[in-house]
């Protein structure tokens, strides 16, 4: 299923202006992946941190996924933000079976991932249980930097035709970076 | 302050009333099921008591299903909280039932506010209101078997409305150090301790 070596693009020389091969999978791939209408099922405090990776300062539509749709039938990524209890359960499969392929879901949060520190009657241990996912992004709640991680795994697994669950791994800091964010803290806390 | 209504229940209606305490401004009696709603309706009525104000109605359950019969007598503990407005007085009235079928008057007519807190009492203990205009299930669905607040329901124990999809959900990704949790849980909730 995850077999991407079909999917290769070459340039070749040729003439003056050159050549592109290409397979049309990938050229849809490449296409879609940027133009992600998205449906934000927010029903706990993640939808916080989804707003926040939405607005101005984190900036959600340079990642060519701005527009929220508030319907199903128009959207192409299922954004489940929060808790799913088992009263709702059915509700967000009908949500996800009125989408239109192509469709994605991604589980933000660790409820929606696994239920989270909920083991009890009333929650559903992650939404995989109900509906495929694509992503998963641990966090409780995660940041909007894991948010956009999360989003660029989406996009690399639609330009390479990947539909297998992928988790949203921990970005080790770049060399240098504790040390300097050490000395912003001392700056900050003196008096 | 509000010792005054204990006071006034105990006059009013005297062995009814099992117990009282007052611990930190919290006046609490004890009364017995069967007068239930009179001494709701004297909290509410009897002008030097005079809690109009409905607060919270709930219940807990007392029994260890480790050790205790789960058909003790004195196994839920149904209670209410009034409160009064004027006098800026609250009391609270407990009232002890059995295990087995517990039924107790419902005081919707007292204060109407009771209406969905009955409903809460009785999705989560099974307590049986009668009288009640309208005893559904409240937070949990008409599909559901049991209820979940009381000590014999297994904690983990969930009763899906949409079937659990087949196969196996590896979420296990490469943690650092202090990542410990696995995103998946094991397949039998039954078999975890």
């Amino acid at each position: 299923m995850a077999d991407v070596t079909h999917l290769e693009t070459r340039t070749l020389g040729g003439g003056e202006s050159g050549f592109v091969t290409t397979k049309f999978e990938a050229l849809l791939g490449w296409a879609r992946k940027y133009s992600l209408f998205q449906y934000p099922f927010a029903t706990a405090c993640c939808g916080m941190e989804f707003f926040s990776t939405a607005s101005p300062r984190y900036d959600i539509a340079r990642f060519g996924a701005e527009a929220p749709r508030f319907s199903p039938r128009q959207s192409d990524v299922l954004w489940v933000v929060g808790t799913i209890s088992q009263r709702q359960a059915p509700v967000l499969r009908r949500v996800y079976e009125q989408m239109t392929e192509p469709k994605w879901v991604i589980a933000f949060g660790t409820c929606a991932s696994c239920g989270g520190f909920y083991d009890n009657y009333a929650t559903v241990p992650g939404i995989d249980k109900i509906i495929p996912v694509d992503v998963f992004i641990p966090g409780c709640p995660p940041r909007p930097e894991a948010v956009l991680d999360g989003l660029m795994l989406l996009q690399d697994k639609i330009g390479r035709c990947d539909r297998t669950p992928e988790t949203v791994k921990n970005t080790a800091l770049p060399d240098g970076a504790e040390e300097a964010l050490e000395k912003l803290y001392q700056i900050r806390m003196k008096p | 302050m509000s010792k005054l209504i204990l006071e006034r229940l105990k006059a009013q209606f005297g062995d009814d009333i099992l117990e009282v305490s007052s611990f930190r401004g919290d006046d609490v009696a004890l009364v017995k099921p069967a007068r239930w709603v009179d001494v709701a309706r004297f909290v509410h009525d009897d002008p030097r008591c005079d809690c109009t104000y409905f607060v919270d109605l709930s219940a807990n359950d007392r029994c260890d299903p480790r050790t205790d019969d789960l058909d003790m007598d004195d196994r839920f503990e149904v209670y209410v909280i009034a409160y009064s407005v004027a006098k800026k007085h609250r009391v609270r009235i407990k009232t002890r039932l059995p295990g087995d079928e517990p039924r107790l008057a419902t005081v919707i007519p007292v204060w109407s506010g009771a209406n969905w807190m009955e409903r809460e009492v009785f999705d989560m203990f099974g307590v049986h209101f009668e009288g009640h205009p309208d005893q559904r299930r409240i937070l949990t669905y008409d599909e559901f078997k049991g209820h979940p607040l009381r000590k014999d329901y297994p904690a983990n124990r969930a009763q899906p409305l949409v079937e659990y999809r087949e196969g196996t959900f590896n979420k296990l990704g490469p943690f650092l150090q202090d990542e410990g949790m696995p995103l998946n849980r094991s397949a039998a909730p039954d078999e975890r301790n």
